[in-house]
């Protein structure tokens, strides 16, 4: 185990490294850039023994990470923003070929006006492809997220593509402390990918063929189960991280300081990390406020929500995103699972951070300080001006 | 044969596995084996396997060519014609 000090991206890229992928095919968007560019390095100075594609598009590049995975190999790629929109088609490919591809997405807002900062709009629109979702809130945990994610992802209850999900310059571009354990300790904790199924020319098979509406609709349901597989497996994998190398992040969720909480926020990625310094303050204060950090939004963390509801009575939600014509997706999301399951939940959405907006602990403090006195909605703009 | 144990859409090699597709046809691929000069790129371009290698020369298996004519139009010698299916 050494620390060494780099930027998210630069991490990711290390990560990538350790978990011994065959195959990695991307196209350059920033803020994501530097991981594939980390990865190419790699490849150029044989430290890493793969394929690296150099594809024309992203679309493309899942294509080939698809195509390669479907041999039979571990694949990597990275993202952003408008790629990840570009390769909407083929994430829903990924998944129902149930192919555990890890890929990383640096947040970023969509154009136009264009604009390359943070802002989790564009994750947030790939919620329905089937794909494990991942938001993390440290450099730390970008890194054990990347070889967790191939743990999960290839696990044969999941054998579902995860993504990484690190903000666009908050982390990738910043750079911070992370303990790297030795490359023989990473081999124990992921050993090499056994495929569940491949294209083999020894053993003939199609995939994709056409199927019929049973068995279509078959193979939706067992992805569902498959997602809710993973939640039991994303913590024991977590649990088993921490065990070996002492760093752990929560595992569906974080819960931060909630005991005697009245009042809990719920953020995602780097918001989720300021939001302990907004806490500290205000329980310094002798104010009852926690924080459950999702980390993870598929699968989505119900059954935390509700047992963190069930024991405070307000929750503020803070999304960096929105899906336009309703409200924050992690605020209607959390609505829908307690409505019906937890009494007086009182839900109050903040949309906050687009476009890269700042959120600083003082403004989540202020935020908190508008639900205690009563003067937050069902849905706030956070800081419109 | 392998087979896998995940839910998703795979398919195994099977002879006629949607029927006889041969029904389908509109027009028929003849081939003139005098003209034929065994070059294979029909047995090459066909995509339903529906050419077969025989005795050094082809055979066309209409239990299954759909008559798309692919076979007629890659023919160097323009040894296959298609001629309009009589039912």
């Amino acid at each position: 185990m050494k620390t060494v000090i780099d930027t998210g991206n630069y991490i990711a890229a290390r990560a990538a490294l350790m978990a011994k992928p065959k195959v990695v095919a991307a196209y350059p968007i920033t803020p994501q850039t530097t991981i594939v560019e980390g990865i190419a390095k790699y490849v150029e100075n044989g430290e890493l023994d793969a394929e690296y594609i150099c594809v024309e598009s992203e679309h493309s590049a899942m294509s080939a990470c698809i195509g390669a995975a479907a041999t039979g190999v571990r694949t990597f790629t990275a993202t952003s923003a408008h790629g990840l929109l570009l390769m909407h088609e083929m994430l829903h490919w990924a998944a129902l070929a149930r192919l555990p591809i890890v890929m990383c997405n640096v947040n970023r807002a969509i154009g136009p006006g264009w604009n390359i900062w943070c802002d989790e709009n564009d994750s947030i629109a790939q919620r329905d492809t089937g794909w494990l979702q991942f938001y993390c809130s440290s450099n730390q945990e970008v890194f054990d997220t990347v070889i967790q994610a191939y743990k999960i992802a290839e696990n044969e209850k999941v054998l579902l593509p995860a993504m990484v999900n690190l903000g666009g310059f908050i982390l990738s571009h910043t750079s911070l402390p992370v303990k790297v354990p030795e490359q023989k300790e990473i081999d124990e904790f992921l050993p090499p990918y056994k495929p569940k199924w491949r294209l083999d020319v020894n053993n003939p098979i199609t995939h994709g063929n056409i199927i019929f509406p049973d068995d279509y609709y078959r193979i939706r349901y067992d992805m569902q189960l498959a997602q809710n597989n993973s939640k039991k497996i994303i913590k024991e994998v977590a649990k088993e991280w921490k065990e070996k190398f002492g760093t752990y992040h929560g595992d569906l969720v974080e819960v931060y300081k909630c005991d005697n909480a009245d009042l809990v926020i719920l953020a995602m990625g780097a918001i989720g990390a300021e939001a302990k310094v907004a806490v500290d303050k205000m329980q310094r204060e002798g104010l009852k406020v926690g924080l459950l950090r999702i980390r993870v939004l598929r699968p989505f963390p119900d059954e935390e929500i509700i047992r963190i509801a069930k024991q405070c009575n307000k929750l503020l939600v803070i999304d960096r995103n929105i899906s336009v014509g309703n409200e924050g997706a992690l605020a209607s999301e959390t609505r829908a699972c307690l409505k019906d399951r937890v009494e007086d939940a009182n839900v109050y959405g903040f949309i906050a951070g687009l476009g890269g907006k700042d959120v600083t602990y003082n403004d989540i403090e202020k935020m908190c300080k508008m639900v205690i006195n009563k003067k937050a909605g069902r849905i706030e703009w956070y800081g419109l001006g | 044969m392998k087979k896998y144990n995940v839910k998703t859409a795979i398919s195994y090699p099977k002879i006629g596995a949607m029927g006889k597709t041969g029904t389908w046809r509109i027009f028929k691929p003849i081939l003139d084996k005098n003209k034929c000069i065994k070059c294979l790129r029909c047995w090459v371009f066909c995509p339903e396997t529906a050419i077969k290698r025989v005795d050094n020369s082809v055979e066309i298996d209409y239990d299954y060519c759909k008559g798309c004519g692919v076979c007629a139009n890659v023919c160097p010698v323009k040894a296959i014609t298609m001629v309009k299916e009589e039912r």
